[in-house]
């Protein structure tokens, strides 16, 4: 059992606050990423985890233990450096074989592990070989080869893919998944790609100015941000934002000249909040682009028509705003065509302009 | 062949040419001092001077190895440089590796203090030096000339050390930590090891800088002189032989390991140790 508490940790570094006042709860088994911007404290939390860097504040509880004051050695955790950090003066075996080694192990078991974690990542081939004498993503391979040949309970990975050319990456990843899932061990995955993000976590932690805006599973962080920033910073294109102006006591949002009758408990925030404005959040795939007028569309002129594919993405000018709508690839929208965008009402998101942050109860 | 290429290839040519002169310029004499100490005695005396010892002839280097005090001298040499790489290494390894690491207040004044000790003449400093040490009792000794010998290294066995171990990536350390090693654990496993060429190279010029000390041997000591203290004491009433025997003895050492440094200290951490 290895689950992992977070109890209002801080961290900082002279005057710059890394984490302030964190608390997280990762189950045991658990595939966990803390996604956000480079210098939002995802990696400082980590390092806490690893007991790479000491907290300011708060407690880390790793399977019941609180480990707030261990060594890096004694919270039995394994960790794979963004730089693969691979000894350069040992061998690829001397390199996997290391944490064992550490562990005292018998050489016969020493010897089994090692071939197992290099049969995983398929670089049985390379034993023998000198890190200088492999390539980069061999390298890589060697980094978690290394990690899980310990079999810690915790597995920390430190954006283990980001120094990987495209191709590689998207191989990568694909294989890292699978091999996770086999380990039973509960991952904490740190990284600023919000496509790795979705693919990999079983939950994600949206992170922003060393605080976690967010903490849910990929579809649910895709479809109900919390937030303007986290629905601008996952997904591709980002999430539209239009402003909707809050009509008939909250019951009705107008944009432009299309009404909208947000659900009940988004009518009840409303009345509360009693703004006279509100956010609809929507998503490019949950747009549908026409070229005659429909009831409730709203009117925009095509800017830009990029070809994808797999779909066509349009820019379109609505009033004072631009929306990233997709439509289908052989959809022919031509820059300066006018066409009308209806909205799938049950997708929209609802935000409060003044906390930036989603209205209770928005589907 | 187009202009720019051609404008390089001469100012390439020009580079080499000046840097063949600058080596002429040094190592010309150092192969006359050479040749003349492997000729016959008479030799030396031969001019024009010629480029191959003619004979060959160990006579020339055998005289001065067999003039009263040399062995001894060198003898005294060899161990105050054994002990100075011995205390320097111990005390300067450790200092240069805080400075690399660790982010502690005053690091930076720290570093140019380390320096600055060099900033004082030592020529200034050494009638109380001999002073304190005739005081002490421990003057003409080669131990206390090590001692000596160590604070003059020290500078520069901090700042190489912390050179080298800075160039030993902290990631390295901190993954042999999270795999079981206590902070000295990785630091004996893994940046020990990669540091090893690097501190080799500071170990030599250590070696070097007290193998040619040869103001503060002759102050601080009498009748245990260094090598280069006696060679200095006695070159003006010694025959030519025994000082082109004696120069190129003192060189030949210091010229062998500076050839094995420079691979360090061009290419510390171009390539991974094999």
């Amino acid at each position: 059992m290895a689950e992992i508490r977070f109890e209002h940790v801080r961290k900082t570094f002279g005057k710059v606050v890394a984490t302030n006042d964190v608390s997280l709860t990762v189950r045991d088994r658990e595939f966990m990423v803390l996604l956000g911007p480079s210098g939002c404290g995802k990696t400082t939390l980590l390092r806490c985890l690893a007991g790479l860097e000491q907290v300011d504040a708060g407690r880390i509880h790793i399977g019941g233990h609180d480990v707030t004051h261990l060594p890096p050695r004694k919270r039995r955790i394994a960790m794979v450096f963004q730089s693969y950090a691979v000894f350069p003066h040992l061998t690829v075996y001397d390199n996997i074989a290391f944490g064992l080694r550490m562990q005292r192990k018998p050489k016969a078991e020493v010897e089994k592990r090692v071939r197992d974690a290099a049969e995983l990542l398929q670089i049985a081939d390379l034993l023998q070989r000198y890190p200088a004498q492999v390539s980069g993503g061999q390298r890589q391979r060697v980094a978690v080869a290394r990690a899980i040949a310990v079999q810690a309970e915790v597995l920390l990975m430190d954006e283990p893919l980001s120094n990987l050319d495209a191709l590689l990456r998207l191989e990568m990843r694909a294989d890292l998944k699978r091999l996770l899932k086999e380990l039973n061990a509960t991952v904490i995955y740190v990284t600023h790609d919000q496509v790795e993000a979705l693919s990999l976590g079983d939950r994600i932690a949206v992170m922003k100015d060393g605080v976690i805006l967010q903490c849910d599973t990929p579809l649910r962080v895709y479809d109900f941000p919390a937030s303007r920033f986290v629905g601008g910073f996952i997904g591709n294109p980002p999430m539209n934002f239009l402003v909707g102006q809050v009509t008939d006591d909250g019951r009705r949002v107008r944009v432009g000249e299309v009404t909208f009758t947000p659900p009940a408990p988004v009518q009840a925030a409303l009345r509360q909040a009693g703004r006279p404005d509100v956010w609809l959040g929507i998503r490019a795939e949950n747009i549908q682009a026409t070229t005659s007028a429909t009831e409730n569309a709203l009117a925009g002129v095509v800017l830009v028509a990029e070809p994808l594919g797999s779909h066509n993405l349009l820019t379109v000018q609505v009033g004072e705003e631009r929306l990233k709508v997709n439509t289908r690839a052989d959809a022919a929208f031509q820059p300066g065509q006018a066409l009308w965008l209806h909205l799938a009402e049950d997708k929209i998101r609802w935000l409060d302009p003044a906390s930036t942050m989603a209205l209770a109860g928005s589907a | 062949m187009n202009a720019p290429a051609w404008s390089r290839r001469v100012a390439r040519a020009g580079v080499y040419a000046l840097a063949v002169l600058m080596a002429l310029w040094v190592l010309l004499p150092i192969y006359l001092l050479g040749v003349a100490s492997f000729s016959p005695q008479l030799g030396v005396y031969q001019y024009p001077k010629p480029f191959f010892p003619q004979p060959f002839s160990v006579e020339t280097m055998a005289f001065f190895l067999k003039a009263h005090g040399v062995v001894r001298a060198a003898q005294s040499s060899v161990v105050v440089a054994v002990i100075t790489i011995g205390l320097a290494t111990v005390v300067g390894a450790p200092a240069g590796y805080a400075i690399a690491r660790f982010a502690f207040r005053g690091r930076d004044a720290f570093r140019v203090l380390v320096v600055s000790t060099r900033a004082f003449p030592i020529v200034i400093l050494s009638i109380p030096l001999a002073v304190t040490f005739i005081n002490w009792g421990i003057y003409d000794s080669v131990y206390s000339l090590a001692l000596m010998h160590t604070a003059l290294a020290l500078p520069f066995t901090i700042l190489i050390t912390s050179s080298v171990f800075a160039s030993v990536p902290k990631d390295l350390e901190e993954a042999a930590m999270t795999l079981g090693c206590s902070r000295l654990g990785a630091l004996l496993r893994v940046s020990l090891p990669l540091a090893l060429p690097g501190l080799a190279a500071a170990t030599l010029f250590t070696f070097v800088l007290s193998w040619n000390e040869v103001f503060a041997a002759v102050i601080l000591t009498v009748t245990n002189r260094t090598l280069p203290a006696l060679v200095l004491t006695q070159l003006n009433e010694s025959p030519l032989p025994y000082r082109f025997a004696g120069g190129f003895f003192m060189l030949a050492p210091s010229l062998v390991f500076m050839l094995f440094i420079r691979r360090y200290l061009f290419n510390l951490w171009g390539r991974v140790v094999k």
